[in-house]
């Protein structure tokens, strides 16, 4: 009973269980992350003076070491799934701010004015012109948030037993088991890889109306000035 | 009938964007308004569906106050054409032009439909229903823009600069579009440029606005060219709006001779009689009186004409279609100094040297004056 996915019976999940476990604690606060930086981004976009001061604070938090968050939310929220997540959700801030910022600024003031023009009020307008045109910006931001929340999830380990996969390193420690390590580090790495892809495939589907050849710069900036010329 | 009444704009920081401007815009046609970068004119036009709201004055749509009815019942009444069309770049062509009738609550089968209907009016072709924007060029764009405009019917179109992006070949094409499709539609259509030569084609009335939002002039574009307000307009034409007058007039009264044309088939008698007519140079068509070329009456040779011989004739103009400024084009281009006139079919209908045309420019000014003396009495 020492094969590369026989878990510790103290880590309570099979293997299978360990990466269900991972993904909820890495998505979750992905997910939460996207909730919060939607509105956030938007009153950013309509007051102008908040953006800078916004990510401020997202960077600030961002440089928090996850083991001085866990300090202050042991208190409230104990040895639990929950203290790990909202650090994560936390983090994830800092590209999704930004992402949802620039994408929805990079709509062409044309497309916005002929909205307006049209009745367009400000609600329908974010719903329907600037959202859409910003999904590839967004899923870009989402990329990055997914990937580094799913290697994160691993330091819930320190309160003990909350890190998912990221237990297995400190059970290959314990029990002298470096295929453990291994097996950690290597899931991980695939379901990163596999959350990304499909989110590559989400993206290819919503925006059908992209050039396909130039799909990923232009959701990576803006179209440069003077292109036109 | 929309009415600009004393409308100025002045933004908090003290700028004035139009100051005291009153114009009346008459129903189903196109009036341009024309003016150097930050003469007012786009912010005129945004007054007029609100996108800006005016400081002071009024704006009256069909007697009724812009600012009684609700913004956006009144912008969805006023169809909408923007610089680079702005398109929904997530949205297929169809859905584009549908978008406001899909907002009025039609169904999307009718939406569609309607949108259909507009892009074989818009000169659009069926196939392009299901691409998205990316899949067109500018000009394409453009023409969506205007069905977009057009698609819940509304009474007024304003134009801001809508060909300002497109090539002057792409240009042309659009403009003259737009005069067929207004032809056919009686939009009243406000249309913003900073080109004086697209004013001048497209406006039935032409307001020229000068730095600092305040109106120069507002006149029918022929007044405009003859009698510019003052020294700001004046320069504002250019050097040559003696010569876009021209446009103007029609080519119709020239007395265009038919004596110094010879076909190629010509005999020698042909030859000599038309020789001694009142031309140094015979214009030789072919058997079906196409125009091929000039020559000197000595050097043609009959049954023997060799047509790489001839002087161009250069590109002649309809005669009673096109206007002096074509035919006075022609004259300037021709090697001879004479102008062809020519039927709709191409068949020459007779030629016209640059001296006869100087007579009927004369004339025609002549003309003009009188007409012009005409109104200020009935004006008084």
């Amino acid at each position: 009973m020492n094969g590369f996915f026989d878990i510790p019976s103290d880590l309570q999940h099979s293997w299978l269980g360990l990466v269900g476990l991972h993904l909820r604690e890495a998505l979750l606060p992905v997910l939460a992350g996207l909730v919060v930086a939607l509105p956030l981004a938007q009153l950013c976009v309509r007051f102008r003076w908040l953006y800078p001061p916004v990510l401020w604070v997202t960077t600030v938090l961002y440089a928090i070491p996850s083991l001085a968050f866990f300090v202050i939310l042991i208190d409230y929220t104990g040895q639990t799934e929950l203290t790990v997540m909202i650090p994560l959700t936390v983090y994830t801030l800092v590209v999704l701010v930004p992402a949802i910022v620039d994408g929805v600024r990079s709509v062409p003031q044309e497309t916005l004015a002929a909205a307006t023009a049209m009745g367009f009020g400000p609600v329908r307008r974010y719903v329907q012109v600037q959202l859409p045109i910003a999904v590839p910006a967004i899923i870009a931001g989402l990329r990055v948030a997914t990937v580094s929340s799913i290697s994160l999830v691993s330091v819930g380990a320190l309160i003990g037993n909350q890190g998912a996969l990221g237990n297995l390193i400190n059970d290959a420690n314990i029990y002298n088991r470096p295929e453990l390590a291994v097996n950690a580090v290597v899931s991980m790495a695939g379901l990163a890889v596999l959350a990304d892809g499909l989110l590559v495939v989400v993206r290819f589907l919503l925006t059908p109306w992209m050039p396909s050849g130039t799909r990923k710069r232009r959701a990576a900036r803006p179209e440069p000035e003077g292109a036109a010329l | 009938m929309i009415r600009i009444d004393s409308v100025t704009k002045r933004y908090p920081d003290g700028t004035v964007a139009v100051d005291r401007l009153s114009l009346e815009i008459p129903d189903r046609s196109i009036t341009v308004l024309v003016g150097p970068s930050g003469c007012g004119k786009t912010t005129t036009l945004r007054m007029i569906n609100r996108m800006v709201e005016l400081s002071e004055g009024t704006i009256l749509i069909d007697g009724k106050d812009s600012r009684q009815q609700p913004v956006n019942t009144l912008r969805r009444s006023m169809g909408y054409v923007i610089q680079n069309a702005g398109l929904f770049q997530h949205r297929t062509i169809v859905d584009n032009i549908a978008t406001v009738p899909r907002m009025l609550g039609w169904g999307k089968e009718k939406a569609r439909a309607r949108a259909r209907e507009l892009m074989e009016r818009v000169g659009l072709d069926a196939s392009l229903a299901k691409r998205y924007p990316y899949q067109l060029s500018g000009g394409q764009q453009q023409r969506v823009g205007v069905a977009r405009a057009l698609a819940a019917d509304p009474p007024v179109l304003l134009m801001d600069e809508p060909f300002s992006a497109v090539d002057p070949v792409v240009r042309k094409g659009l403009q003259d579009e737009l005069l067929r499709i207004q032809d056919e539609l009686g939009k009243t259509i406000v249309f913003v440029t900073h080109d004086i030569d697209e004013a001048v084609k497209l406006g039935t009335m032409v307001a020229v606005m000068r730095t600092g939002g305040k109106l120069a002039q507002y006149a029918p574009p022929a007044e405009l060219l003859s009698h510019p307000a003052d020294a700001f307009v004046e320069d504002f034409l250019g050097t040559d709006r003696g010569i876009r007058r021209l446009s103007f007039f029609s080519s119709a009264d020239l007395g265009l001779l038919t004596g110094p044309v010879v076909a190629v088939d010509a005999t020698a008698e042909q030859i000599a009689a038309r020789g001694t007519a009142d031309a140094p140079y015979l214009l030789v068509t072919d058997v079906d009186g196409r125009p091929l070329g000039w020559s000197e009456p000595r050097e043609l040779t009959a049954g023997s004409i060799d047509t790489g011989q001839l002087l161009s004739h250069g590109r002649p103009f309809v005669a009673g279609t096109d206007s002096l400024r074509a035919a006075l084009d022609c004259a300037v281009l021709s090697p001879t100094g004479w102008a062809v006139g020519v039927d709709a079919e191409g068949r020459v209908a007779g030629v016209v040297s640059q001296q006869a045309i100087g007579e009927a420019i004369r004339g025609a000014h002549a003309e003009g004056r009188d007409e012009d003396d005409k109104t200020s009495r009935v004006g008084g």
